[in-house]
């Protein structure tokens, strides 16, 4: 059995695999289990056994998250799916790959998590800038119509399905699901209060489950080959594959489909093939722009949920961003900076005047004109826009690596205030 | 008092919607519960046909699909792919996040600027190129990068952009 | 009841609230932005973080927004912990990183919420240097000032304006530190309810433009508990002075009528006060021209009209103490109700139907939590605002319920609404033409009058009433008629609206019979809320003898059989036919008017006596619910006026005396005196100041005339002074005008005199109900106004700006002025040739308005509104015939006209 269920179809070198391809090679064989009489609460156990995580970044079971969908007679009728296909963080290029090497089975485990939670309406929100997968998505939605995948009384189950590819007009905080929905709604993309949850309330005050891309691209193997095979695939802890994406100074950087629980190293070392001649290793980002800075003390470490939390930062998208010793830090952080700050949806206070204080002070340290006392104020933000005393977790995100640096480059930062200018660039 | 006076309150008029934006929209109309939704789908659709959306083709939409038009203009002025103001034939997407940067897209930049005259948030002043930075393209081990229009170009050189230049401007 | 312990202490809680509103309803302090009594929580400012511990034994603890935690039994929270402090201090400083620091110059200086918080929170070093973020303002009409840069993103202003108050025009734009609050261009803000902005903003982004034009400091004005004038509504306000000039008009909370919001007509329709027009004082007109008379000459004049010399013709704009003064004068068989008869006689049955069993009126609180509403033929929106905007909220019942259904919290303001999309509570309205109430509508039936009151009566058959089926109904108008019923009957709590202005007996008729047979339904009385024109209607209702009719009166006069006549605050060339008006007054040997401004009537006048305006005098007034209310003067009157009663009742100077005789010798009257102060209202038994602590310049207010101080006006009636001496009205007081307590200068002080967030006055003030329900009556049947031979069957149309007399002199709302119009169906302008903005004459005796196209409205009839004064009502028929004229009108069009249903052809 196969041991990259998530890019065993993937050659980017030529167009993805057509429905008759893609069928040949165990495609849609969990929506046939469907129609042999698998029914919901089978599938939800399935994937409550298998262990998967939500590969969007939080990391929250995906069985449990499928489970407060209310059912029965007096739920809501309307339910919803939503991919979140919004990919947006700086350094994460995977799901990407995923839609434009293999859109069959993105759509196949649409139709499970679709069938399992009871929702007739599934909406793709794909970031509008990926215009290659807007191609493969709609020719393959067309495709799997054709066939009977989607659309009214799929394979004679009763259960209908249709799925709306829906493009962002773009902000990075329409990857939070519940700013997602308001944007699906043709709202302004603020986030929402939790609770309620969107499996309760979400799109249209329906219940919803928002899903990423990876996450939902997990499910057609865990069906086709069993929860025993899912299991067997991972090194560590946790369960299954995952891809995992090296960007920066690499020799080879890219995105590869590997088992979770591999130490980074090996990611680094064989996939990646180390750093580029002349360059050595200072830290990187194992997950992800909101994620804390990790050191080369730190490479023996499996690419585990746990493990990369137990130093303090998170496995998240697990696409690493590397940071070399030529590259200044300071200048590294002082981007993300500007990016979240931009990114803000501007709902809430400490995001929304927070970060451009933070993003101002980092212009200044650049052009020579940091101070000292402008330091406490950054490392006070860090605090200050922290997990709970935001609305959502944009800005928590960005004090993970504003506060991770500040902590391994201390001394990169006085020295730009020292030398009243940025010392990777004189 | 003339008919002018009564009915506007507005400076400006709307304009009239193309058949093919109105064939678009309603195509919209049958995906989404309401119209609130279809909006945001409908300054994507008359962008897409007038390169932006100017106050004329704000206040077309907020007619045909009956909603507010300072509502429209808040969804209109969030999202950054939503073009207020007119943009050159092409714009220039230009990443500018972190992988982008490591690799060197500040130099591009420059690049950039030197050889079409402009910088972020400008137009060219032949009306070929708006030059934009966006977030995170998603192809960041191929940085840097920028999409030309719906295009995506990569592993970016100033050897590369020169091409690109020249390719877009020849067409 | 639910325990909670805060800082180590135990208190009492309602578990349904949030934990930011209980901490404020136990009378602490902590501070909030986003958060609103009225309006919820959404978590946006952050500012309100306290530390939530799990449980006794947990040390950390966990900061969490009160606003938007449960106030959940068990709970253990600190406000003053350290951390959850310094959160508090930093979001005050990010807020203000890019907040001008222009206090000295902005108008909320000194009553600023922003400044509260700052100053609660303990930021007070600027460590910020970096570039502001700034913005461009919009002009956004003659009421409200914009001030961007001022602006925290708190969202306060769009969930009011948008949310609560049904606008559309105003929006959140842009985003990330650029969110901007504003229309989509610059232009006119057209919500009725704009004005309260100004209260709703926490710092000073959206201001009162007319008082920014002649801008004083909250301290500085010297204030009083009033009434508003406006409407029937009679929403309690605070009107404040200086230097002799009434200078704005801001909300005075109460519980059961406006709560926290006023209309723009009550807020902005005040500065006639001010104007040079005001009769300045007594004259007796002769040959030679006007002649000014003194005081005592003035009281011999009244004197010899006393006892049958003279007819009294009262007024509904006119005070209770007015109105019984001149009854008092010329006997009660010789007072006659100066409402125009239609309307006089639909008001009688509104009286009989107030003292009804089966009925009960509804405070305006009571009509927002209404879950199904019937209104028939009444514009409220127009003619009693503030009852529009509670019906609105009516409509969010549905939404209220469905969270409560589905576990989410009533204060979590966003997920209710996300919940419940487009889900509400019914509202049918039958109509002649498009209403702003229309986007919450459930069934809108626009029709003439009579298919109106035909469509109810079906309303009335289908819930089983003892009512004659209209018999022409079309099966829709069945259909219609069985879905309103079926909404009435399913609710909890049904309202019916409806209302006198048309001078439709039918309507209220059919309204009352809708209302009764639910009550007979259901065995408990049903909510029926008839309103009235004008402030003091049902005052002058119940003091005047049903018989006595204006249309008695004016034959009288014609007749010769009276001679002698005074009329009070009355403009009678608004109540009855012109040529009635002109042979009435023409028979008269003496006509005494007293008003404030001059008026047609007063042009006609051989005496003229100046009276007082609402701010000028202590007076009571009675709403449409009966809800007699006291207002205090807050100013000294500039001119030579008078309260009315006054000239009507020479030798008597105490106004407490008027009302306890009233209150001793009309029938109904009784509980009127209930309302005045009590001794032990006040502290060690001083007087409660006018002017605050912080009074400034006092001494120096005439020093340019005379450096002498005079000495300040002493008031001997009421408990109130003009002056700072004296005990402020803190806690506990039911006299208060400007909310103030410790640290709390913006009005977000009356938290701390509520007994809880949103509940009554410590001690309470929300007026005497006079009226008593001990009839029983039975169902009615129509009174149908007869067709006469004209083309267009007449709707009556009223303008919240414009339909009322006084209001429509005041400087900001003359902006909002439009030309009379007719509303025409498509077809019917077609017919006549004419288009959007065309004039029309009708019924060809020179009487002009401007055309006004639209989509809502029923071929062959027209929707009039009469102009500020330009046309009389009661000159026209029930039915006109419109011709297209090529004169101009020249007034202000009707560009400025906010209707949701203008026709355009084009589109
Ligand atoms: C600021 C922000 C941006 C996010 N962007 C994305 C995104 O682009 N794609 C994504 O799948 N999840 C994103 N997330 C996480 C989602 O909110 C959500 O947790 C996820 O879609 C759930 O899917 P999963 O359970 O399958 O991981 C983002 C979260 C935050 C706070
Ligand atoms: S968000 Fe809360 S968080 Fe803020 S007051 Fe507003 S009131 Fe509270
Ligand atoms: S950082 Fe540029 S593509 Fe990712």
């Amino acid at each position: 059995m196969v041991d990259n269920p998530l890019t065993k179809n993937i050659d980017m070198s030529r167009p993805p695999l057509d429905i008759a391809a893609y069928e040949a090679n165990d495609g849609y064989q969990s929506v046939r289990k469907i129609a042999q009489g698998l029914g919901s609460a089978d599938v939800l156990q399935l994937v409550k056994d298998s262990g998967l995580k939500g590969r969007g970044g939080a990391g929250f079971p995906t069985g449990l998250k499928w489970s407060f969908v209310p059912q029965g007679p007096d739920s809501p009728a309307q339910k919803y799916l939503v991919v979140n296909a919004d990919e947006m963080e700086p350094g994460t290029f995977k799901d990407r790959l995923l839609m434009e090497g293999d859109p069959h089975l993105l759509l196949e485990g649409m139709i499970i998590a679709a069938y399992t939670i009871g929702a007739s309406k599934a909406y793709i929100f794909l970031r509008g800038e990926y215009t290659r997968s807007v191609e493969t998505l709609s020719h393959a939605i067309k495709e799997a119509y054709s066939k009977g995948y989607i659309g009214k009384n799929i394979l004679n189950t009763g259960f209908d399905l249709d799925i709306i590819l829906h493009t962002s007009a773009g902000r990075y905080i329409c990857g939070e699901e519940t700013a997602l929905l308001n944007a699906l709604e043709g709202k302004r993309a603020n986030p929402r209060a939790k609770p309620p949850f969107p499996q309760v309330s979400g799109l249209w005050g329906k219940p919803t489950i928002v899903n990423n891309v990876e996450t939902i691209c997990n499910l057609p193997g865990i069906l086709t080959y069993g929860v025993d095979w899912y299991h067997g695939l991972s090194r560590g802890k946790d369960h299954g594959t995952k891809l995992f994406g090296v960007s920066g100074k690499v020799k080879n950087p890219g995105c590869w489909e590997m088992p979770l629980g591999l130490p980074i190293r090996e990611l680094l070392e064989d996939r990646a093939g180390g750093m580029r001649d002349g360059l050595s290793l200072r830290a990187f980002l194992p997950g992800g722009g909101s994620t804390d800075f990790m050191l080369p003390e730190h490479l023996d470490l499996k690419l585990d949920y746990d493990e990369i939390a137990s130093v303090g930062s998170r496995l998240a998208t697990g696409t690493m961003i590397i940071l070399d010793d030529k590259t200044c830090p300071v200048g590294m952080v002082g981007n993300l900076m500007t990016f979240f700050a931009h990114e803000s949806c501007g709902f809430c206070t400490p995001c929304r005047d927070g970060l451009p204080w933070v993003d101002a002070i980092f212009r200044e340290l650049e052009e020579g004109r940091g101070q000292e006392k402008d330091l406490a104020i950054l490392q006070e933000h860090v605090s200050y826009m922290g997990p709970g005393r935001t609305f959502c977790a944009l800005a928590p995100g960005a004090t993970a690596p504003l506060g991770s640096g500040l902590k391994y480059f201390a001394d990169d930062f006085k020295a730009h205030i020292d030398k009243k200018c940025c010392p990777y660039k004189h | 008092m003339t008919a002018d006076n009564v009915i506007a309150s507005s400076a400006k008029q709307a304009r009239q919607l193309t058949e093919a934006e109105i064939a678009e929209i309603e195509h919209e109309k049958e995906l989404y519960p309401d119209n609130r939704a279809v909006g945001l789908e409908a300054l994507k659709i008359v962008q897409k046909h007038q390169g932006w959306v100017s106050d004329e083709s704000l206040l077309a939409i907020a007619r045909y699909l009956d909603l507010p038009v300072a509502d429209l203009e808040g969804v209109a002025t969030f999202f950054n792919l939503v073009y207020r103001q007119p943009v050159g034939k092409k714009v220039i997407l230009f990443c500018n996040s972190v992988s982008c940067w490591i690799m060197g897209c500040e130099g591009i930049r420059s690049h950039i600027k030197e050889t079409l005259g402009v910088d972020f948030g400008q137009t060219t002043s032949d009306d070929q190129f708006t030059f934009i930075p966006v977030p995170c393209l998603g192809d960041c081990d191929r940085a840097p990068v920028m999409m030309v229009g719906e295009d995506l170009h990569r592993n970016l050189t100033p050897e590369k952009i020169d091409e690109i230049v020249a390719q877009y401007r020849g067409k | 009841m639910a325990k909670v312990v805060i800082d180590g202490k135990e208190y009492e809680v309602n578990p349904d609230n949030n934990l930011l509103q209980e901490c404020l309803s136990l009378g602490m302090d902590l501070p909030y932005f986003c958060w609103h009594p009225c309006m919820g929580s959404v978590g946006a400012c952050r500012q309100c973080a306290v530390k939530q511990y799990r449980n006794a034994d947990d040390k950390n603890g966990m900061l969490v927004m009160a606003c938007m935690t449960p106030a959940a039994d068990g709970s253990i929270i600190s406000i003053k912990d350290e951390q959850a402090r310094d959160m508090r201090e930093r979001v005050i400083e990010s807020l203000m990183i890019s907040h001008p620091h222009d206090c000295p110059v902005c108008e909320e200086g000194g009553e600023c919420h922003l400044q509260d918080m700052t100053m609660m929170s303990g930021h007070n070093y600027r460590r910020y240097d970096k570039k502001k973020v700034t913005h461009r303002n919009q002009y956004l009409g003659p009421f409200i000032n914009h001030e961007m840069n001022r602006c925290i993103a708190c969202y306060r202003c769009v969930r009011y304006y948008d949310d609560y108050a049904g606008g559309t025009d105003l929006s959140a734009q842009a985003s990330h530190h650029h969110v901007y609050f504003g229309r989509q261009e610059d232009g006119v803000l057209e919500s009725e309810f704009s004005g309260n902005l100004v209260e709703v903003c926490p710092t000073g982004v959206f201001t009162d433009k007319s008082f920014s034009e002649h801008y004083s400091r909250k301290w500085d004005l010297q204030t009083a508990p009033s009434v508003c004038v406006g409407c029937s509504v009679g929403c309690n306000t605070t009107p404040g002075e200086r230097y002799g000039t009434l200078r704005r008009i801001t909300n005075r909370y109460n519980s059961e009528v406006n709560g926290y919001f006023l209309c723009d007509r009550g807020r902005f329709g005040f500065d006639y006060i001010n104007s040079d027009e005001r009769i300045q004082a007594p004259i007796t007109r002769s040959e030679s021209g006007d002649i000014e008379i003194s005081v005592d000459d003035a009281a011999a004049l009244i004197e010899d009209l006393k006892g049958g010399a003279a007819i009294g013709i009262g007024s509904p704009r006119a005070s209770n103490e007015a109105n019984f003064a001149l009854r008092n004068l010329v006997g009660a068989e010789n007072f006659y109700c100066g409402i125009a008869d239609d309307e006089h006689a639909v008001n009688r049955l509104i009286l009989e139907l107030a003292q009804d069993e089966a009925f009960h009126t509804p405070s305006v609180r009571d009509i927002e939590k209404a879950d199904a509403v019937l209104i028939i033929g009444e514009d409220v929106t127009n003619t009693a605002p503030r009852i529009s905007l509670a019906l609105r909220q009516s409509a969010h019942n549905k939404a209220l319920s469905l969270a409560s259904a589905n576990n989410i919290p009533q204060w979590q303001d966003a997920a209710v609404r996300e919940l419940a999309q487009h889900e509400r509570s019914p509202i049918s309205i039958l109509s002649g033409y498009a209403t702003r109430l229309d986007d919450v509508a459930s069934e809108l039936h626009i029709d003439s009058y009579a298919g109106q009151a035909e469509l109810a009566q079906a309303v009335a058959a289908e819930l089983g009433g003892q009512v004659d089926a209209p018999s022409g109904l079309s099966s829709d108008q069945h259909a219609l008629a069985r879905t309103i019923a079926d909404h009435l009957r399913s609710a909890e709590q049904p309202l019916i609206v409806s209302g006198s202005s048309s001078g439709q007996l039918c309507l209220v008729q059919a309204a009352a019979n809708v209302a009764r047979a639910l009550q007979q339904k259901s065995g408990s009385p049903t909510s029926l809320c008839l309103v009235t024109p004008e402030v003091n209607s049902i005052g002058l209702e119940m003091l005047t003898a049903a018989e006595n009719t204006l249309g008695a009166a004016l034959e009288k006069m014609t007749s010769g059989a009276a001679r002698r006549a005074i009329v009070l605050e009355n403009d009678l060339y608004r109540r009855a036919a012109t040529q009635t008006v002109d042979q009435a007054l023409s028979n008269l040997e003496q006509l005494v008017v007293i008003d404030q401004m001059p008026t047609a009537t007063s042009a006609k006048a051989t005496h003229v006596l100046p009276s007082t305006g609402f701010s000028e005098q202590e007076s009571t007034l009675i709403n449409y619910e009966g809800r007699a209310q006291l207002s205090f003067q807050v100013h000294k009157c500039a001119t030579a006026g008078l309260p009315a009663w006054r000239w009507l009742s020479p030798g008597e100077t105490d106004v407490n005396g008027v009302i306890n005789r009233c209150s001793e010798e009309v029938k109904g009257f009784e509980k009127l005196d209930d309302m005045l102060p009590h001794g032990n209202q006040f502290v060690a038994g001083m007087k409660v100041p006018r002017q605050s602590h912080r009074y400034s310049g006092r001494t120096a207010m005439i020093a340019n005339i005379n450096v002498h101080e005079p000495k300040q006006p002493q008031d001997t009636e009421s408990p109130l002074a003009f002056s700072m001496e004296g005990m402020p009205a803190t806690r506990d007081c039911s006299i208060l005008g400007a909310a103030w307590s410790p640290g709390w200068n913006s009005n977000q002080a009356i938290s701390k005199f509520q007994d809880e967030v949103n509940g009554d006055l410590k001690q309470g003030h929300t007026g005497s109900l006079l009226l008593e329900r001990n009839q029983q009556g039975g169902y009615l049947g129509l009174s149908m106004a007869d067709q006469d031979s004209g083309e267009f069957s007449l709707i009556r149309a009223y303008q919240i700006f414009g339909s009322d007399e006084l209001s429509a002199k005041a400087t900001p709302i003359r902006q909002r002025l439009t030309d009379p119009y007719v509303s025409l169906a498509p077809v019917d302008a077609d017919r006549l040739g004419v288009r959007q903005g065309d004039t029309v004459s009708i019924n060809g005796n020179g009487q002009l308005a401007t055309v006004c196209v639209r989509s809502h409205i029923k071929p062959g009839t027209t929707a009039l509104y009469a102009g500020d004064n330009h046309l009389n009502l009661q000159d026209l028929p029930a039915s006109v015939i419109l011709q297209k004229s090529t004169e101009s009108i020249g007034g202000n069009g009707i560009g400025g006209l906010i209707v949701s249903d203008l026709y355009e052809e084009s589109y």
